[in-house]
């Protein structure tokens, strides 16, 4: 606990002097921790002159932020429009019920957290998931059953 | 002799194998003892052909595609290096239909160059707009992007020129370029397509944005789904600096411009400009109040320019080629080009840039080959979640701004989202309600109330309770957001909804009126 705020430390003093830091901070801190931890809001807040409310008014308005440590994987799965004209929803529903979790929640192994994302800019090649930092499109279930398998792994 | 073969690094290639392929290529060749050079080009936006592998040949490059990496050893037993055929032969490139009846001026570099090489960019007629801005006078600048007729391509279509024009009029210590790359429709990837793939063309339209207007200072607001694009970004801006076209003395002409890229954090809302400052602040991207215009109070409050991606990087073939040949292309008050992605059900999804006038059916048809399920295209969306859904009876409309507003529809960044007849109308306007309620920022009302109380009409109108009663409440809580709130997430999700009720009332259990 003590080296994790003392990492979180490190970073609020490379970032606060830029213009407009709080959301490039929550950006390095979930980077490198792997999300933003609410014990981290009063160091934030003091450094950047805010109110613990006001770190805490960010964090919770951005989706991308989470502050609860997630499984070694993140699955995101498009929900938007062009995927869902491919099929997405039954992707949706087989990933859920292989990985026995809904949106938001990390398997039991802590693999893989399971996120809904809206547009990946891959519409050409709907429907699409991103695992990590890549994407993969034209996805059927039995990719993502491959691509669930080796997150296993 | 080496033979130089190219595969993308854009991410939509990537997303069907490219980098496994790239591997298998150089693998391959090795053990063969074939000496290649492999180039990590951007992709010429033909999807459905990605992995979309091209040769070099004294004719031009010969590609060839969807290569998987179980088609890389046919492939070189067949002699691909030396332009042999092959099943997967589409032959020269440029000679492809599909790429060969496109306009592209916004797009020029893009899928021919190694993205992230500004030697091959300015081997390219990279940054001549801006050596043509930098012997201009400001005042000329502006009134070039105002002659070639440029409007925002993010999807309010406000004449670029006049928002540069407002900025050079204030004055300020500081002023901001700030590029919009806030990406968020769905069947939308031009953007990111230009930032992975040709980034330097962004740069060059924020410099050139920057002297125009004398600003020293670039953001570019990029959203956090686009890792690549980022990583593009960030090692583009590294060389152009290096290279002295960026900084505090750009290309010696005493004139600084410094570019920085922020990057979002999945709120759609901040695709809307004042929403996108509050977040570049470092705050709730909560929406603003206009006036004040961000052009006179924008980020930090200082005047700040506030453009999309594809305005920015439309501007240097303007000052390089003249506002006058940007202007020729194009119909009505919609001048130019619009690059348009054809995306969701569709056989051949991807890029097609074209002067504004084409019709929606020749895009679905000539261009993407009717649906990818092989059943009748029933509906498509244009603009993104907040465009109107059109039936088949308006796929004869024009690309063209006015028209669109004539037919009650947006046409938004350009994104076309087509639907086969399986789609059910009554859930995707509820979708929309659902959407507009996830992402709101809470600032107005009609937006944070209105969409969940509109998801709970609906579902009573899928549920066939009182549905002509609830019909007229959807419409009634429609008229409300249309005219009560403050940006267009609250505003603009009555066009999917009322559009859908309206064209397709059979989904909604009422009959057709």
């Amino acid at each position: 606990m003590q080296a994790l705020q003392t990492q979180i430390d490190a970073l609020i003093s490379q970032h606060q002097n830029m213009p407009g830091a709080l959301l490039p901070l929550l950006h390095a801190i979930q980077d490198n921790v792997g999300y933003v931890p609410e014990s981290s809001y009063t160091h934030i807040a003091k450094a950047l002159s805010l109110s613990v409310a006001e770190v805490h008014g960010v964090v919770s308005f951005y989706h991308h932020f989470r502050t609860h440590k997630p499984g070694r994987h993140i699955l995101q799965i498009c929900r938007a429009e062009s995927c869902q004209s491919m099929g997405s929803e039954s992707l949706e529903a087989h990933a859920k019920k292989c990985l026995n979790v809904d949106y938001h929640q990390t398997t039991t192994d802590e693999a893989i957290t399971l996120l809904p994302v809206y547009c990946l800019g891959n519409c050409a090649l709907s429907p699409a998931v991103m695992l990590d930092d890549e994407v993969y499109g034209r996805v059927s279930a039995a990719d993502l059953d491959g691509l669930i398998a080796e997150a296993k792994a | 002799m080496t033979t130089k073969v190219y595969i993308p690094r854009d991410s939509s290639a990537l997303s069907m194998g490219a980098e496994k392929v790239a591997v298998a290529i150089a693998l391959e060749a090795k053990q063969r003892g074939l000496d290649v050079e492999i180039i990590r080009n951007g992709s010429r936006g033909l999807y459905w052909l990605e992995t979309m592998v091209e040769v070099a040949t004294e004719q031009g490059r010969v590609a060839y595609g969807p290569v998987k990496v179980s088609d890389v050893a046919s492939l070189l037993d067949a002699d691909f290096l030396n332009a042999k055929p092959h099943a997967l032969s589409l032959g020269l490139t440029e000679e492809m239909d599909w790429l060969k009846k496109q306009q592209r001026l916004t797009f020029a570099r893009v899928g021919i160059t190694d993205p992230i090489s500004l030697t091959d960019y300015i081997a390219h007629d990279g940054y001549k707009g801006l050596k043509n801005a930098l012997a201009l006078s400001a005042a000329d600048i502006v009134k070039t992007v105002t002659d070639s007729g440029l409007r925002g391509r993010g999807g309010a279509a406000f004449p670029t020129g006049i928002k540069w024009k407002t900025v050079l009029a204030c004055e300020a210590k500081q002023k901001y370029i700030v590029c919009n790359a806030d990406e968020g429709d769905s069947g939308t990837f031009s953007d990111r397509m230009i930032m992975e793939n040709d980034p330097f063309v962004l740069i060059e339209g924020m410099t050139i944005a920057g002297i125009a207007v004398g600003a020293t200072q670039g953001y570019i607001y990029l959203r956090s789904e686009y890792p690549h694009a980022l990583v593009a970004l960030n090692a583009a801006i590294a060389s152009a600096t290096e290279a002295g076209y960026l900084g505090d003395n750009v290309l010696a002409s005493g004139k600084a411009f410094n570019l920085e890229v922020r990057r979002a954090a999945g709120a759609y809302v901040c695709g809307e400009e004042t929403s996108l400052l509050e977040s570049l602040e470092g705050k709730r991207g909560v929406v603003r109040f206009k006036p004040p215009l961000p052009a006179i109070e924008g980020l930090f409050g200082k005047p700040t320019v506030v453009n999309n991606v594809i305005s920015l990087a439309t501007v240097p073939i303007i000052l390089d080629k003249g506002a006058q040949y940007y202007a020729d292309y194009g119909m009505g008050r919609s001048r130019g080009t619009l690059p348009i992605q054809l995306a969701g059900n569709l056989k051949h999804g991807g890029l097609v840039e074209l002067a504004f006038g084409i019709t929606l059916r020749e895009l679905l048809y000539d261009y993407g080959g009717g649906s990818a399920t092989g059943k009748p295209i029933r509906a498509v969306q244009v603009g993104g979640p907040l465009g109107a859904f059109l039936p088949e009876s308006q796929f004869d409309t024009p690309l063209d701004y006015e028209e669109f507003t004539k037919i009650w529809a947006v046409l938004g960044h350009g994104g076309i989202v087509a639907f086969d007849d399986t789609v059910d109308m009554a859930k995707m306007a509820r979708y929309a309600f659902e959407f507009c309620a996830i992402e709101s920022c809470g600032k107005c009302t009609p937006c944070r109330i209105g969409a969940t109380r509109g998801v709970e009409v609906i579902d009573k109108i899928i549920a066939g309770k009182d549905t002509v009663k609830n019909i007229k409440l959807v419409r009634d809580l429609s008229d409300t957001m249309l005219n009560g709130s403050l940006c267009a997430l609250g505003g603009m999700t009555p066009y999917p909804v009322l559009s859908a009720m309206n064209h397709f009332p059979e989904d909604f259990g009422i009959a057709n009126t």
